[in-house]
């Protein structure tokens, strides 16, 4: 069977809904990345780049790059009128100080308590946590972006994370290309289905305690 | 006003041996000390640990270090884009350190700011706090995580002066500024040297306090690492 499931775009256009008038956010690499595209355009939001922006604007046209002016992922950005610059400990006093509003983040496991791992696989991957630690340990509002499976079809969100984690009963919601799903103190909440799946379908793919 | 102006390289890097540890500004390949490295790669001193958020890339940055096998131990919280890095890590010659980020930039600070230590709530319930001294405050739990102690902090700077005054351009900012006095010497290289009292005083970022030898780098590569652009519609 098959199942009418979002795509990365699909799953960055739902978020960008939870982004509210007058948000300072922070967007993880990835599917975060893209929801900075489909924040509506009525509203004032600035997103913060933990390396030191505020005010962050779109990718530069050809030959106006500079190498001074990038994102946390290392890429060339430019900025908006308003912006500004600043060193890595303000950029996470900002940060562990709760001034950012909203952490949108990748996973690669989030537990019913919403525990996170998204920063190590040991023996395979060991690139580092970067700002993520941080960014988990501290907002108040954290929305994971990510495939409800891996690539071998398991799930993400399971009872207990297996990898090494980022962070600690930090998540509140879930938004994959299935479901968008709350971190309750009863396990998973669905609070909504993507367009073509049914109930069967999560539930075929939750691992933890889940409340349909 | 106290002169930080070292004439040339040679002087500014004065006093590195081997097995010192080092900290290095910069954030990906962004505001990195480049003449400070080349001039390490030259003397090739060895056994070093190296503080910086970033290894660099295979051919540049603290990349060039790890090439020559030169840094024993390195502390950062992000170490991708990097294969030698990888397979030295792999393989156990070298050691690594990985740390939040936050944590990273409040430890130099706090080694800056006369601080021995400084609870965080970063890697609280991971690896990252095992072993280490924990404490409840207001119902959440943080982690003490201590001072940096290091040899030398090579730190980049857009301008500065010869009063150790420095001024950075846009998001090449990030470590610098934390790095600056939070090592028994601080050495900025600069990108435009400019004569005392061109700065404004409302403008400086790091006063000439935090820095004790300051030098106009030779050249700037400034590489890109992730060029990302939009087309003109």
């Amino acid at each position: 069977m098959t199942v009418d499931m979002l795509d990365k775009n699909g799953i960055a256009k739902r978020i960008a809904k939870e982004v509210q008038d007058g948000y300072y956010v922070n967007l993880g690499i990835g599917i975060p990345t893209l929801v900075a595209n489909y924040v509506r355009d009525d509203i004032e939001v600035e997103f913060q780049s933990e390396n030191g922006v505020l005010g962050m604007g779109p990718f530069p046209f050809e030959g106006e790059e500079d190498a001074d002016i990038i994102n946390a992922g290392k890429q060339t950005i430019t900025t908006l009128p308003g912006a500004s610059f600043f060193d890595s400990a303000m950029s996470f006093a900002m940060i562990r100080g709760q001034h950012v509003d909203l952490t949108i983040l990748g996973a690669m496991e989030v537990s019913e308590n919403g525990d996170i791992a998204n920063w190590k696989i040991p023996g395979k991957m060991v690139k580092g946590m970067g700002g993520a630690m941080d960014l988990v340990a501290s907002a108040e509002n954290i929305i994971v972006a990510m495939m409800h499976t891996n690539r071998a079809g398991e799930s993400k969100l399971l009872k207990n994370c297996s990898l090494p984690l980022t962070g600690v009963g930090c998540v509140k919601k879930i938004v994959t290309n299935m479901a968008v799903i709350e971190v309750t103190p009863k396990g998973f909440k669905l609070l909504e289905r993507a367009p073509g799946v049914s109930i069967e379908d999560i539930k075929k793919c939750n691992r933890g305690r889940a409340d349909y | 006003m106290i002169n930080k102006k070292v004439d040339n390289i040679s002087e500014a890097l004065k006093g590195v041996s081997d097995n010192m540890t080092f900290m290095f500004g910069g954030f990906g390949l962004s505001g990195i000390p480049e003449n400070a490295i080349a001039d390490l790669v030259k003397r090739n001193i060895k056994g070093l640990t190296c503080i910086s958020n970033n290894a660099g890339v295979d051919d540049f940055g603290l990349g060039l270090l790890l090439h020559q096998k030169q840094i024993k131990k390195m502390v950062s919280s992000y170490v991708g884009e990097n294969d030698e890095f990888e397979r030295q890590m792999l393989s156990g010659e070298l050691d690594v350190e990985l740390i939040p980020q936050g944590t990273l930039a409040e430890r130099c600070r706090a080694a800056q700011a006369g601080f021995p230590a400084i609870y965080t709530p970063a890697g609280y319930g991971t690896e990252v706090a095992e072993g280490k001294e924990t404490r409840e405050f207001d119902g959440k739990m943080y982690v003490l995580e201590h001072a940096f102690k290091a040899d030398f902090a090579f730190v980049k700077a857009w301008k500065g002066d010869a009063a150790g005054n420095l001024i950075f351009k846009g998001t090449a900012r990030n470590f610098n500024p934390v790095m600056c006095g939070a090592a028994k010497i601080t050495v900025a290289e600069v990108e435009e040297l400019v004569p005392v009292g061109e700065l404004d005083p409302n403008q400086i970022h790091v006063p000439g306090i935090f820095v004790q030898r300051i030098f106009k780098g030779e050249t700037y590569e400034k590489r890109i690492e992730q060029l990302t652009v939009r087309q003109k519609s």
